[in-house]
């Protein structure tokens, strides 16, 4: 007992002295900076850094797409410690609990830090660059034996930007094939699809302070309290300071944000397509359409309809656009009056006359939000057309505080998956059906023109089926969970387990999509590394490399590198270890040259907490197409939607059209699925957090306590979930944080002990191709 | 067992010289301005004799002209 406690006074006494020392230096430090302003002392972050002392860095949050900026505290080479970044115009100092507790996501107990390759149906550690030879291996048999397009490469809007962008380079430039798809598709491909038919351009035009100066916030099927809780704050924040500012909730279930907001109106599933076409009707009824704007900024198109769910392999729809007046547009939404879509939608009239006069009133300025309710919907496209319908009908846009806007979910959705363009259609500038593009890209890729196929290949849902059916036989995953997080799951685990199929898995923790997994990449995690992510509202941010990475773990941009050399490609990926992460982004910044979409150079984004692109002059751009803010805007007039041939913003005429699968007397439930704010995404991070697992450490259904009651099940007790492709038992919670309206549950899908996706539907926006999570129908029994 | 932090200022064109002759001392550790000819000198010494005599040391250098204190502790 004597020795230890002697060596625990030792140890004391050893920190306390280069505390000490430390200070000593930072006396001095400080002295000289005061007698000669500007000196430099590049040598004592070295000395502070292994003092015992905690030194802080800045980074954004690894979680949400809101993309707060973090201080990492640094003690002894181990990130100890999370401070919001009062510097950051995102979050001003503040963070939510999953950014307060994000660096002991880095240090769970299971982390995975050595390679692992499948000998003899067993996983067995090998050095690192043994499984990447095995991957570059198995990557060039199978395409040499089956072609190019049986190779494929599945990430994630949790990839840095060099890594998506190493990614397209490797699978699309060298290998010339288009699987290349991220897991964006299953969360914002349908706001991508709205922003290209409405503006001919992607992403928000607005920014995070139009919350400072709008009026009213409705949020569309959004339950911002718990999904983008600092943003969320900042809007209960101006609502306090400011009083004259409202929230209304429009929703399918009662939530957290329900709770928060003045006035909660409750829809059935889908039918905000039917409510939106009616507040437009209530505009045009009322005579608060902004002529002047509508005149100059606004031409008006209808599609085509009945245009089914994507259930079936090989599902094909192209839209098209046609030309109508606004007379046609009038007539369409006849069948739309308030009281017409009461019945469908369950909505009072009178409430849909109160959203339509807030929309409506001039003197109120309106800011719209969503995010995973209106993208994950068979008709995504459709209801993110009609939100902006509303918008461009009343001249609210593209102004502070005024402006519909798509919220994103994961840090870089928007920097890696729709600005890089790691879906199957899309290069880092324009899409592979463009020529234009294909040479842009090639010329920059310095590889020739005729490697880019014009042709895309299969979005996320049929990249899993072509695995299951054997049209594709390797597959890489990085930075996703796909084993949990794809609708009809029983389906594409069982394809990923067939014999001759590949699977290559770049992953922190072990999770069930290592399970399926032929290798075992262990990966470099947030920090571990450097990076760039890109946020909501087109910012981006750049990280340093601020802790090393755990046992032979590695970056997946060097991951992709190491593979890319081992076939051939030297001359793609010339780079070193040093300097890469600063010269892929000097190179991909040349795809985006010109106002329109200018990236910040790296030597600005290294400084700051985040740039806003397009970045011109040395000017961030807060709000676009208008030319007080963008510069990009050259006609002349007071908005310029440069994105479309016709430089208009296009009004859509889009009907309501039901879910693939509604309740019926079989399955009488709609099940409706989600995340809470504690976890991120498939817990596979947040679980191992331990006041974050605490919190919440299982899932759960939510019931109403009306079927509750005549299901016989009270909170805990476990229920069934049965639809047309699984079955889950898990504890039922009654009057939790949610409460869903009677005939619809809701499950988080954080928990991997209960595999909710494997009970729903593989449905998907014929457009944009992003599944439907929100909707389909489940019978339920006590268990 | 004092722990010392200073400016120390090195003569005319002497700023490596005096990097390299500090460093070679026991007891001391030292962070070069990036931009200026100061440098930021850290002693720590095990007691009071070691002290004196790496402060008769230090007014030895030639490279030295002058060591202003920032910071002095004594656990003494």
């Amino acid at each position: 007992m004597t020795k230890i406690k002697g060596k625990k006074e030792v140890t004391m006494k050893l920190d306390r002295r280069r505390f000490i020392q430390c200070a000593a230096a930072s006396s001095a430090v400080a002295t000289a900076g005061a007698l000669f302003p500007g000196i430099s002392f590049a040598d004592w972050p070295k000395i502070t850094g292994n003092s015992g002392m905690v030194s802080w860095q800045k980074a954004p949050c690894r979680f949400c797409g809101t993309g707060c900026g973090v201080l990492v505290g640094v003690a002894d080479g181990r990130a100890v410690a999370v401070k919001g970044d009062p510097n950051c115009s995102v979050n001003k100092g503040l963070c939510c609990m999953k950014g307060y507790h994000s660096v002991q996501a880095l240090y769970g107990a299971d982390r995975l830090t050595k390679a692992k390759v499948r000998k003899n149906g067993q996983m067995v550690e090998v050095p690192i660059q043994e499984a990447l030879d095995l991957v570059a291996e198995k990557l060039k048999e199978t395409k040499d034996k089956h072609g190019k397009d049986s190779v494929a490469i599945y990430g994630s809007g949790q990839w840095t930007i060099p890594d998506g962008y190493v990614a397209s380079k490797l699978f699309k430039g060298c290998l010339g094939t288009n699987n290349v798809e991220a897991n964006a598709r299953l969360c914002m491909a349908s706001a991508v699809t709205g922003f290209i038919t409405t503006f001919g351009i992607d992403e928000p035009m607005g920014c995070y302070e139009d919350i400072d100066n709008a009026n009213v916030f409705i949020t569309w099927g959004n339950n911002m309290a718990e999904m983008h809780p600092v943003l969320f704050s900042r809007m209960l924040a101006n609502r306090k300071r400011r009083k004259d500012v409202t929230l209304i909730d429009f929703a399918t279930r009662m939530t957290r944000t329900s709770q928060a907001s003045d006035k909660s109106i409750l829809f059935k599933p889908q039918t905000d397509l039917a409510v939106a076409n009616a507040i437009c009707h209530e505009i045009i009824a009322n005579d608060w359409v902004n002529w002047e704007f509508v005149n100059q900024h606004v031409s008006f198109h209808k599609g085509k309809t009945n245009i089914g769910y994507g259930t079936e392999d090989h599902f094909a729809f192209t839209d098209k656009a046609e030309p109508i007046d606004f007379e046609a547009y009038k007539a369409f939404l006849e069948d739309y009056t308030p009281e017409k879509v009461e019945r469908i939608s369950g909505v009072s009239a009178k409430d849909i006359k109160y959203m339509a006069a807030l929309y409506g009133d001039p003197s109120v300025k309106v800011t719209s939000f969503w995010c995973m309710g209106m993208n994950q919907h068979t008709r995504g496209t459709w209801i993110n057309n009609l939100v902006y319908n509303i918008h461009l009908l009343v001249g609210k846009i593209s102004m502070p505080g005024n402006g519909p806007f798509s919220l994103t979910g994961q840090p870089s959705a928007c920097g890696t998956v729709r600005e890089v363009g790691t879906l199957t259609h899309k290069l880092p500038h324009g899409v592979v059906m463009n020529e234009q593009a294909r040479k842009h890209a090639a010329e920059i890729w310095q590889v020739p023109v005729t490697n880019i196929d014009p042709k895309p290949t299969y979005h996320t849902v049929e990249m899993f089926r072509a695995l299951d059916r054997g049209d594709i036989k390797f597959i890489w995953i990085q930075v996703t969970n796909p084993m949990v997080t794809m609708p009809n799951l029983n389906r594409y685990r069982d394809g990923a387990l067939k014999d001759d199929r590949f699977v290559v898995v770049s992953d922190v923790y072990p999770t069930p999509t290592t399970d399926v997994a032929d290798v075992i990449l262990p990966a470099a995690m947030w920090i571990e590394q450097e990076g760039m992510f890109g946020n909501s509202e087109r910012r981006t941010q750049h990280f340093a490399q601020i802790v090393d990475p755990p046992g032979e773990a590695m970056s997946d941009t060097w991951q992709i590198i190491e593979v890319a050399r081992r076939l051939g490609f030297e001359k793609q990926f010339p780079w070193s270890e040093k300097d890469y992460i600063e010269k892929i982004w000097e190179e991909y910044r040349l795809f985006h040259a010109g106002p329109k979409h200018e990236m910040a150079p790296y030597s600005v984004l290294a400084k700051r907490s985040g740039v806003q692109w397009p970045f011109v002059d040395g000017k961030e751009t807060r709000w676009r197409f208008n030319p007080k803010y963008d510069p990009a805007c050259t006609n002349g007039k007071d908005f310029d939607f440069y994105g479309k041939k016709d430089n208009r913003a296009w009004i859509w005429a889009r009907p309501y059209e039901p879910a693939a699968e509604s309740p019926d007397s079989e399955y009488p439930f709609w099940l409706n699925t989600g995340r809470i704010i504690e976890h991120w995404h498939t817990g596979s991070m947040t679980r191992r957090i331990p006041v974050l697992n605490n919190a919440v450490p299982t899932s759960y259904v939510e019931l109403n306590p009306e079927d509750a009651a005549d299901l016989g099940v009270v909170n805990g007790e476990k229920v069934k979930i049965i639809s047309r492709r699984g079955e889950v038992i898990m504890p039922a919670q009654i009057n939790g944080r949610g409460v869903p309206p009677r005939g619809m549950v809701f499950v988080p899908f954080f928990d991997e002990s209960f595999l909710i996706n494997e009970v729903t539907l593989d449905a998907f926006c014929p457009i944009s191709k992003q599944p439907d999570y929100k909707k389909c129908a489940v019978r339920l029994e006590k268990a | 067992m004092p722990i010392f932090s200073y400016l120390a200022i090195p003569r005319d064109g002497a700023k490596a010289s005096l990097c390299t002759d500090l460093a070679a001392l026991d007891y001391c550790r030292v962070i070069p301005a990036d931009n200026h000819d100061v440098v930021v000198l850290i002693t720590d010494t095990p007691d009071e004799a070691t002290e004196e005599a790496l402060q008769k040391t230090l007014k030895n250098l030639q490279s030295l002209q002058s060591l202003d204190l920032a910071f002095g502790y004594d656990e003494n």
